[in-house]
């Protein structure tokens, strides 16, 4: 195994390469530096010379990928390409445009994300995977009919209408919650609540819609009349038998968003009041600071890629026919 | 369900977003919308970061909270500066002397001795009088993050040194000042002093502390330790109203010095994150993402009190209640970050803000409009108390022509006619009541109410686009703009040489909710005189590039003033300052000889009927040759609660805090009686859950009962 996580560690290298060139291509094309210049030091009395000033300061005045004026290998490492999007590798995100330095910025940053993405994530798959378990238990009933087209009707609705919904009944109407906000310690739970139970609902239509899938298609195998003949009762078909032999597809869709969750959600960030990662690149493409969402865009595809070996790896844990070589 | 219960269940009051803090205390509870960029008072410039920097810094001069037209009076300094003005042999001048005769002017300031600035570490002093938190290596700084984690504070008098040394942070080659450019026009030697502080920098092997007090400014002098002067090419009559901003305020060096230490800016520590100031209140806590804190500054200096006279009506309206008062008033002001505007007004209506802005979402809900466009409160706000404060900003915004286009551009008749018929077409009092509420007063000219040259009623009115009706200005019919059309050689909007039909382009950014309906209603006001108009949406990068290259038609744009003084809007029409010409503010590109002479010779000069003369003058040229659809004046509207005492809209006055009053036990009632929790919708819940799963356990059960059956077939 441990051979099959080098070569997919290596394999992952130049797709980073890729998503970095690619980030920086798409942020030129439509931002220049000077336009990144003039959002930082403001619409009013912004001086051609104060322009190439902030440039000279940050880099961004040298050739984007290749600088014929330099010599040797200074023509590909003396250029913005090499600056700041290669030494990501090294895990060197330097700062912001306006000063702040980013690791520490999403350092900070991470704890209120995962606050609120944590309970979501695992609140929300018990709350479907138990949902679609009874959904095809009663398969082929009035109710099974009627969990679908309410699981359909939910995942019709766009989370925006969750958001606002719910901070309009459970914070504004019934006053059980602060309609916005966040703090950190125990103070904080009362901030988290209406946020994780929005994500909660708002996942659930598609989300149990999805499980059912999977465990009706499990549930009309061999095995299971089998267990079902040796007089085994039906919840114990269904959680212990169903579910681990589901295992497989519910893990694909499951470990892979695990290491996203550090990134946090841009828009329960942003009416919630969250100062998480989620609001942080939102943030920084409103603000056009390339840094930043250079920065954001690499942790995201770098967790991307380590969600996908998880998954991998997960896939033996639960499936011994599963071999990574 | 449950642990909501068990959050709330203790307390009065489930939905408070403050834990932790009192209602019933002295603080300010408010929000902002967008972070401030910069904190460091050479460089912020912006509405959002006056919000926090002029109540921690103290500038010498300050505009008088409650008297309209804004009046400046003394803050940091002891008295209004002296101004002395000489001729090119150094002779001194009377003070009314001829503006061309000037040479330089010298403005002398006396501080107020006795300041002192807020506690900090960069004061903090060893037994042996050194800074405590001098160290030539990042080590020493542990694992500090934040002002706090250093134990030692210390303050020290506010001194002339200081004044000087933030006027040199102006010409600091990393700090980018905005108003460089200008002050450099002005201060003498602040432009070579930047260029030889570039030079340095440029030569020194790592950036570190330029210690600016060994580089002299021919233009700043300091006379003894409460006293300094800044010496100005010619006369600048406007210099005071900078000296009323923070770029002018002090900065001690010691703060310079403590921030430009290795490892501190790794760490976020620098002065443009975590400000220095002498002013009413200090910044406790910063976090731009969430939650900004400005607490009271101990070290405030206690001469400072509420005003006793301001404009007739205020002492009716209770603005005088507290005449007397050593200031600030507060203890304490807690901003919250509030990105999006629902969440904002319904922690308004709760209780949780004491004040809040009118955006579209809320308007209805906030303001009822009488027949003849006046505005009250309305009933549901009345009831709670909240009352409505509204102004006019001074803030002008337009749709500009390219003067350069060859279409609408140009000194020629053929043009002017043009532009003067599309102004007469764009009416401008349904744009208003259409998309704005009723929230702005069509403008006549670049000068809103309230700054010198702004008239009132007949004289003030653009006869050109207006007639005087019944003591009211009507705007002029489409016939007449038509007629204008046809004169300018595009009788029912198509050009009389070619036949083809008359295409104005619109360049803008028009994004955001409402900006099709816009978009529409605009084609809609050109249809009215048969011109077609194609509107070129792009983003704002792009948008900003035409601009400055010369390459939209038209455009909408907007200034907000800096200070209240006709120079600072009339500008905006000045030759020289071209957009393409010289990267100025000019962004229709207009020119015109005898405006500039008029401009040139009223900037110079004192309020006074001589002024008005020429700027009533200057105003007709503009008028006549209509660079700009004069578009409207913006009216802010905003809303307090009956707690909130001593609020006056005034938007040149962002100093306002410390003036502000909070009755705090009454706050605390307020929000006990409108946050009660409903408790019923849990019990609500709990029962659903059962309902629901009930019957499926019930049939789960009866399935598991049910005996075999065997189908015969």
């Amino acid at each position: 195994m441990f051979g099959y996580i080098v070569r997919r560690a290596l394999y992952a290298l130049p797709i980073l390469l890729g998503v970095n060139l690619l980030t920086f291509a798409l942020f030129f094309v439509v931002n220049t530096p000077d336009d990144m210049a003039r959002m930082q030091l403001g619409a009013k009395r912004v001086t051609p010379e104060a322009i190439e000033n902030w440039k000279a300061e940050r880099g961004y005045d040298k050739p984007r990928f290749y600088n014929d004026k330099a010599f040797g290998v200074s023509k590909f490492t003396d250029t913005i390409f090499y600056d700041k999007s290669l030494k990501m590798f090294a895990f060197e995100f330097g700062a912001a445009d306006d000063g702040r330095d980013i690791a520490e910025e999403i350092r900070s940053r991470m704890v209120p994300s995962l606050a609120i993405a944590l309970p979501t994530f695992l609140l929300g798959l018990y709350v479907t995977v138990s949902l679609a378990l009874l959904l095809v238990f009663f398969r082929q009933t009035a109710l099974d009919f009627s969990g679908v087209v309410l699981c359909v009707a939910m995942m019709s609705v766009s989370s925006l209408f969750y958001i606002i919904g719910g901070q309009w009944l459970v914070a504004k109407i019934w006053q059980l919650v602060p309609i916005s906000g966040y703090t950190g310690g125990l103070d904080g739970a009362r901030f988290l609540i209406l946020p994780v139970l929005v994500s909660v609902v708002a996942g659930i239509g598609a989300n149990t819609r999805w499980y059912r899938t999977i465990f009706l298609e499990e549930v009309s195998r061999d095995y299971v009349r089998t267990a079902r003949a040796k007089g085994l009762s039906e919840l114990r078909v269904l959680f212990r038998h169903v579910l681990k032999n589901a295992m497989i597809p519910v893990l694909t869709g499951v470990v892979v968003v695990i290491p996203l969750l550090f990134m946090g959600s841009l828009l329960v960030e942003s009416f919630f009041g969250i100062p998480g990662l989620g609001s942080y690149t939102i943030d920084a493409i409103n603000a056009q600071d390339f840094s930043v969402v250079r920065a954001m865009v690499f942790i995201g595809s770098l967790l991307y890629i380590v969600g996908l070996l998880l998954t991998d790896i997960s896939y033996t844990l639960v499936d011994p026919r599963v071999r990574l070589e | 369900m449950l642990g909501l219960a068990l959050l709330g269940g203790c307390a009065d009051v489930w939905n408070n977003p403050y834990p932790g803090e009192g209602a019933g205390e002295g603080i300010l509870y408010s929000a902002f919308i967008s972070r401030p960029k910069h904190l460091d008072p050479v460089q912020a410039y912006s509405e959002d970061e006056a919000t926090f920097l002029y109540q921690i810094y103290e500038p010498p001069l300050q505009y008088h909270y409650l008297k309209r037209p804004y009046t400046l009076e003394p803050a940091a300094a002891a008295a209004m500066p002296s101004v002395l003005l000489y001729d090119a042999s150094g002779k001194r001048l009377a003070p009314d002397a001829p503006p061309q005769s000037v040479a330089y002017s010298v403005y002398e300031v006396r501080i107020k001795p006795g300041q002192m600035y807020q506690p900090h570490p960069a004061f903090a002093k060893d037994a042996g009088g050194n800074a405590l938190y001098q160290w030539p290596d990042s080590e020493r700084l542990g694992d500090r993050k934040a002002i706090s984690d250093f134990s030692d504070t210390g303050s020290r008098e506010v001194v002339a040194e200081d004044f000087e040394y933030q006027i040199k942070r102006l010409a600091h080659p990393h700090l980018h000042s905005p108003i460089l450019e200008l002050m450099s026009d002005y201060i003498v030697g602040l432009r070579d002093y930047a260029k030889k502080l570039r030079d340095t920098a440029a030569g020194a092997a790592s950036v570190g502390w330029i210690d600016l007090r060994e580089y002299p400014l021919s233009g700043v002098e300091v006379v003894d330790r409460y006293t300094y002067r800044i010496r100005l090419n010619g006369s600048y009559p406007q210099f005071p109203y900078w000296l009323a901003m923070p770029f002018f305020a002090p900065v001690p060096f010691e703060v310079d010095r403590f921030f430009a230490q290795p490892g501190m800016a790794e760490r976020n520590l620098t002065l443009d994150w975590w400000p220095v100031g002498s002013g009413p209140f200090m910044l406790s806590e910063n976090n731009p993402n969430s939650r900004m804190v400005l607490v009271r500054n101990p070290n405030y200096r206690r001469d400072e009190t509420y005003p006793c006279e301001g404009e007739p009506g205020d002492e009716r309206a209770g603005l005088l209640a507290d005449c007397g008062k050593v200031l600030p008033l507060l203890d304490k002001v807690v901003f919250t970050r509030e990105k999006e505007s629902i969440p904002y007004w319904n922690k308004f209506l709760q209780g949780y803000y004491d004040a809040s802005g009118v955006s579209s979402d809320n308007f209805d809900q906030a303001v009822q409009m009488g027949g003849q466009h006046d505005v009250s409160i309305s009933d549901e706000m009345q009831d709670k108390g909240i009352s409505l404060l509204t102004s006019v900003a001074p803030t002008v915004m337009y749709m500009g022509f390219n003067m350069l286009d060859p279409v609408v551009g140009g000194a020629g008749e053929r043009a002017r006619k043009l532009r003067l018929a599309i102004s007469i077409a764009l009416d401008q009092e349904e744009f208003i009541s259409v998309f704005l509420n009723g929230r702005g007063v069509p403008a006549m000219h670049p000068i809103p109410p309230g700054i010198f040259g702004y008239r009132e009623g007949e004289a003030g009115v653009n006869p050109l686009v207006y007639d005087w009706v019944d003591g009211k200005p009507r705007r002029k019919p489409v016939s007449e703009a038509r007629k204008l059309l046809a004169e300018a050689g595009y009788p029912n909007g198509r050009d009389l040489q070619s036949g083809e039909p008359l295409v104005i382009y619109l360049d803008t950014t028009g994004t955001g909710v409402g900006g099709k309906a816009q978009v529409d209603w605009l084609a809609k006001q050109f249809r009215k005189i048969d011109v077609q108009l194609v509107v070129r949406s792009t983003d704002y990068n792009r948008f900003q590039d035409k601009i400055r290259k010369g390459n939209a038609q038209l455009f909408y744009w907007g200034w907000n003033a800096d200070y209240p003084d006709p120079e600072n809007l009339l500008f905006l029409l000045y030759g020289p300052q071209g957009k393409v010409k010289s990267h100025g503010e000019n962004a229709a590109n207009y020119e015109n000889p005898e405006f500039d002479r008029l401009f040139e010779r009223m900037k110079a000069m004192s309020d006074g009927p001589e002024r008005q003369a020429i700027i009533d003058r200057a105003i007709a040229i503009l008028q006549h040759d209509a660079p700009w659809v004069w578009g409207f004046y913006e009216k802010a509207y905003s809303l307090q609660h009956g707690w909130l005492h001593n609020r006056k809209p005034g938007r040149m006055i962002r100093n306002g805090l410390k003036y502000q009053r909070i009755d705090g036990e009454a706050r605390a009632v307020a929000r006990r009686e409108w946050n009660r929790p409903e408790r019923w919708p849990l019990l609500l819940v709990a029962l659903l859950v059962t309902a629901m799963g009930l019957p499926a356990w019930l049939d789960y059960r009866r399935r598991e009962r049910a005996t075999a059956t065997v189908n015969e077939h």
